[in-house]
């Protein structure tokens, strides 16, 4: 069953190609073929959904073939213009109670294999490691659950790239500058959640897509069989920059993962420690703007746009409000805690004290905020500590 | 079927005085205002989904400008995602639902042989608060911050606490809509149970108010759950609930459980008076009964039914317990059943048959074929583990814009076309419609056969922008949209020149092989028709 489908595959995987081969320049046609058709993908679910996939397609193929065949036969044999007298019949009990049986009957052959498949997908025991995955407006999280790694993942695409002013790479709108890194082999268990609105968390590689839904944790899990670069996106519209929230996934050899691991704790605690130093240090205006505009740009322009004047009715503009030019420690604390009921997250996770003390400071001085505050990291940790 | 005979009684009991002065026809605007004729009200929904067709034709079309090559180029995000969102709602509820009750008005009282609608002044009322709704959902877009970016599904908490003040409106709007719809259904069920001539016993009746009959009940269901969404959306967004916020004890995917409670049958309100439109005109140019007409019947109750049971396969990646997943992976196999025997019914009724194939037939066909992709296409999006691959790509758009443009709309068209020359009493324009009926079918298929390939190999819908692997197939998508925009206003044209009543007068009976009481009936079909009922046989 499973060869057979392998070779009717294989034959299939041609067809399209053939059909469409006039827009393929044949050197291209190895690599353009997987544009026609789901990817057999990395995991052994991947492939077997893969199978499952072209069982439905050749059985709907199967079916079409048959019924149109039949239409098409009388639309020739039957028209009037070749002197075709209309017969009288107009029901038979037997060829109805055929029918009906028939297809139900294929739907039952279908439906055995989808739940096999479907009973495995969803068995989440005995994972080697699990990782939390969390979803907000419009970049990914992730946590190793084991370990006190953890970081965010956003578009790297240039956004000269998507205004059409520099050429478009490779890996355009797939790629991300720190992509999630799991060990092949391993059973690896996602917890999928968001901070906002609902995402949904896919890698057709490993046939898994899983909504991230706000105040709720869905499970699902992957056992990567080959070292590589697996690239997905979002899959549900989530706002204004749905379209820009890849995800990357770079399976790598237990031991080269192991590695990768050790150096990632190391970087947690010189982070850490680089953190406390700042404390009891002083960054110049210029260092701060510097800073600020990188961290603004990467961060709150999506919204608050990068002129600073946001959307109107959608996302306040920052350019003039009261909140840049007066209240300095309510500004420091929104950044920090985000405002409830509004799109406005909390960054104390995802940026360091230097960083909110820049982008602060650059909110406020950027745009004609001429306010000439100097935010340092010591002021935004006595927000955070509540003083 | 059965023949009918026109039996004029002279009972003067049934013979009022003011039916006499029978073809009086008021002019101007207010004929069209205060009407309470169902023909005028037909007409009025008929035209009014056909600019809304073209209105959210139009937004399709900057979708398609934007995504004809990758980068932003003409649109932004967030407007991009307004064009997604109205889009939908304007060709669901302004488009294809309305453009079914025009039908409905036109032809249900004159199938089963009723002077007009039961309720006229209700009927009145139910389209002339239509345009109001789509005036403003329309005014919104213009509002600061735009109009509804969330998707016509609208999900929470993105249509709530992530959205714009239009918001409002866009509750507002729905809530009307939604008013309009329940109006009309509830029009069509007391003119069906009260109105239908003496001998037009239940299973006599055409297809088209069978079909009808069940899309309104359908209806009376389903609309109030889509009100009591939307109701939701708007306190919990302006009056502090917590509905679909975990925050607060409430969940966001009770949200789509609710939204896809009504959504499910809501697919089936816009297709089986197209299955009812099919079952007519596939039997007038076979020369030859339709086959199985009572098991079309019961086809069409069960697929109603199962519909209720169905919606949670919307749902599949939302992560659900796998019982679940495998009880509405199993249900929605199973409306394969009867939806398989009614493509089979319309098959074994050109079995041999005495086939002409006039533009409706040319539309019933197409719908045949193109449906049978749609459906074939659903079949695999409900086995669950390849849902999990298809769901929320371009397989999925590829999938419900086969079952509605193709389906629906291609039904639509062919029930204009076949009833057209009844209305105007003359033959529309046979050349425009030739070029119009072959401009769409290649355009259609240009434009929606290849976004099953772009979603297979992995694009997600609803972005205004991807990945360089897309490019390719998306230049024809868009290429194939325009010429599908195009096409329509070679219908338009068409449509213009039947209104003026240009063309070749016709007989009665119009099509050789039509067989109704709409048939019997003078074309143009009198301004009052059916005063004294016919006796049907």
């Amino acid at each position: 069953m499973k060869q057979l489908t392998n070779v009717i595959a294989k034959g299939a995987a041609a067809l399209p190609f053939l059909l469409f081969s006039h827009f393929l320049s044949a050197q291209q046609a190895a690599e353009e073929v997987s544009s026609l058709n789901l990817r057999r993908g990395a995991t052994d679910i991947s492939g077997q959904v893969y199978d499952l996939h072209m069982l439905m397609f050749f059985i709907c193929v199967g079916i079409a073939v048959v019924v149109f065949g039949v239409m098409f036969a009388s639309m020739y044999l039957h028209r009037k213009s070749r002197g075709a007298k209309p017969a009288n019949f107009h029901e038979n009990v037997k060829v109805e109670i055929a029918w009906t049986v028939v297809p139900f009957l294929i739907l039952i052959f279908m439906a055995v294999p989808a739940a096999n498949t479907l009973i495995a997908m969803e068995d989440v025991s005995e994972a080697d490691m699990t990782v939390l995955v969390t979803g907000s407006q419009w970049k990914w999280h992730y946590k190793y659950m084991d370990s006190d790694v953890e970081y965010y993942s956003l578009l790297a695409t240039q956004r000269e790239q998507i205004e059409n002013k520099f050429e478009k790479t490779d890996n355009y709108l797939l790629e991300v500058d720190r992509p999630l890194v799991i060990p092949t082999g391993k059973k690896v268990r996602f917890l999928i959640t968001s901070d906002d609105v609902i995402h949904s968390w896919w890698v057709p590689d490993f046939a898994v897509k899983k909504d991230a839904n706000p105040g709720f944790i869905n499970e699902a899990w992957a056992k990567v069989n080959e070292p590589g670069i697996y690239r997905g996106q979002c899959a549900e519209l989530c706002g204004k920059d749905h379209g820009y929230m890849p995800v990357v996934v770079i399976a790598k050899e237990p031991a080269a993962f192991e590695a990768w691991m050790g150096e990632q704790e190391d970087i947690v605690r010189q982070a850490k420690e680089e953190e406390q130093r700042l404390l009891s240090m002083n960054m110049s205006m210029d260092e701060l703007m510097k800073e600020g505009e990188r961290v603004y740009n990467t961060t709150c322009a999506a919204c608050h746009m990068p002129n600073g004047e946001g959307l109107p009715g959608v996302f306040p503009a920052l350019k003039g409000s009261k909140m840049a030019l007066e209240d300095q420690k309510g500004h420091i604390e929104i950044v920090l805690h985000g405002k409830s009921g509004t799109a406005m997250q909390a960054f104390n996770k995802m940026l360091s004290l230097k960083e909110i003390a820049a982008v602060v400071t650059y909110e406020r001085n950027a745009w004609g905020n001429n306010t000439g505050d100097m935010v340092q990291a010591k002021d935004v940790n006595d927000v955070a500590m509540g003083n | 079927m059965s023949k009918a005979t026109d039996v004029i009684s002279p009972d003067s009991s049934v013979h009022h005085d003011e039916h006499d002065h029978h073809d009086h026809i008021p002019k101007g605007i207010t004929r069209w205002l205060f009407t309470t004729n169902h023909k005028d009200i037909g007409t009025l929904y008929l035209w009014f989904a056909f600019i809304m067709f073209l209105v959210g034709g139009a937004m399709a079309m900057v979708i398609r400008a934007e995504l004809f090559q990758p980068g932003l180029q003409i649109v932004e995000p967030n407007f991009f995602n307004q064009m997604t969102t109205v889009h939908g709602l304007i060709m669901v509820f302004g488009a294809v639902m309305p453009a079914f009750t025009g039908l409905a008005n036109w032809l249900v009282p004159m199938m089963i042989g009723a002077p007009d609608m039961a309720l006229p002044r209700m009927n009145n009322w139910s389209f002339w608060i239509l345009p109001g709704a789509f005036l403003i959902l329309l005014s919104s877009l213009f509002m600061e911050g735009g109009g509804p970016a969330f998707g016509w599904t609208f999900y929470a908490p993105l249509s709530t606490t992530y959205s714009g003040d239009s918001t409002a409106l866009f509750v507002f709007s729905v809530h009307i809509m939604g008013i309009s719809s329940i109006m009309g259904a509830i029009n069509v069920i007391v003119t069906i149970f009260n109105m239908r001539a003496p001998g037009m016993t239940w299973m006599k009746m055409p297809l088209f108010v069978w079909t009808w009959l069940i899309t309104a009940f359908l209806l009376i269901a389903v609309m109030p759950v889509l009100a009591g969404a939307v109701t939701m959306v708007l306190t919990d967004k302006f009056f502090g609930t917590s509905f679909f916020d975990a925050a607060g004890g409430g969940d966001p995917v009770m949200f789509q459980h609710i939204f896809w409670f009504f959504g499910h049958p809501e697919v089936y309100i816009m297709i089986l008076p197209a299955f009812g439109i099919i079952s007519q005109i596939v039997p007038t140019f076979s020369r030859k009964k339709l086959f199985g007409y009572a098991s079309m019947v019961y086809a069409t109750a069960s697929i109603a039914l199962l519909s209720f049971v169905v919606w949670a396969h919307h749902m599949f990646t939302t992560g659900m317990p796998v019982y679940m997943e495998m009880f509405f992976m199993f249900a929605t196999m199973l409306i394969s059943v009867p939806t398989g025997v009614k493509v089979f019914n319309w098959v074994a009724t050109m079995w041999r048959g005495s086939l002409t194939f006039e533009m409706p037939m040319m539309f019933a066909i197409a719908f045949i074929v193109l449906f049978t992709i749609g459906g074939l296409s659903g079949l695999m999006l409900a086995i669950t583990p390849v849902d999990f691959q298809y769901h929320d790509t371009y397989f999925v758009v590829a999938h419900f814009h086969y079952v509605l443009v193709t389906g629906a709309v291609f039904s639509i068209m062919a029930a204009v076309y076949y009833w057209l020359p009844k209305w105007t009493g003359k033959m529309y324009d046979t050349t425009l419609a030739k070029w119009h009926f072959w401009c769409s079918l290649v355009s259609v298929n240009v434009l929606f056969f290849p976004m099953h390939f772009v979603g297979l190999a992995g694009m997600p819908r609803r972005i205004p922008d991807y990945a360089l692997q897309f490019a390719d197939f998306n230049k024809w998508i868009s290429l194939g949209g325009f010429a599908f925009g195009l096409s329509q206003l070679i219908f338009l044209a068409l449509l213009i020149k039947a209104c003026r009543k240009q063309g070749e007068p016709v007989s009665a009976q119009v099509w050789d092989g039509a067989e109704g009481l709409e048939w019997e009936i003078p074309s143009p079909a009198p301004y009052h028709t059916f005063d004294t009922p016919p006796v049907v046989k």
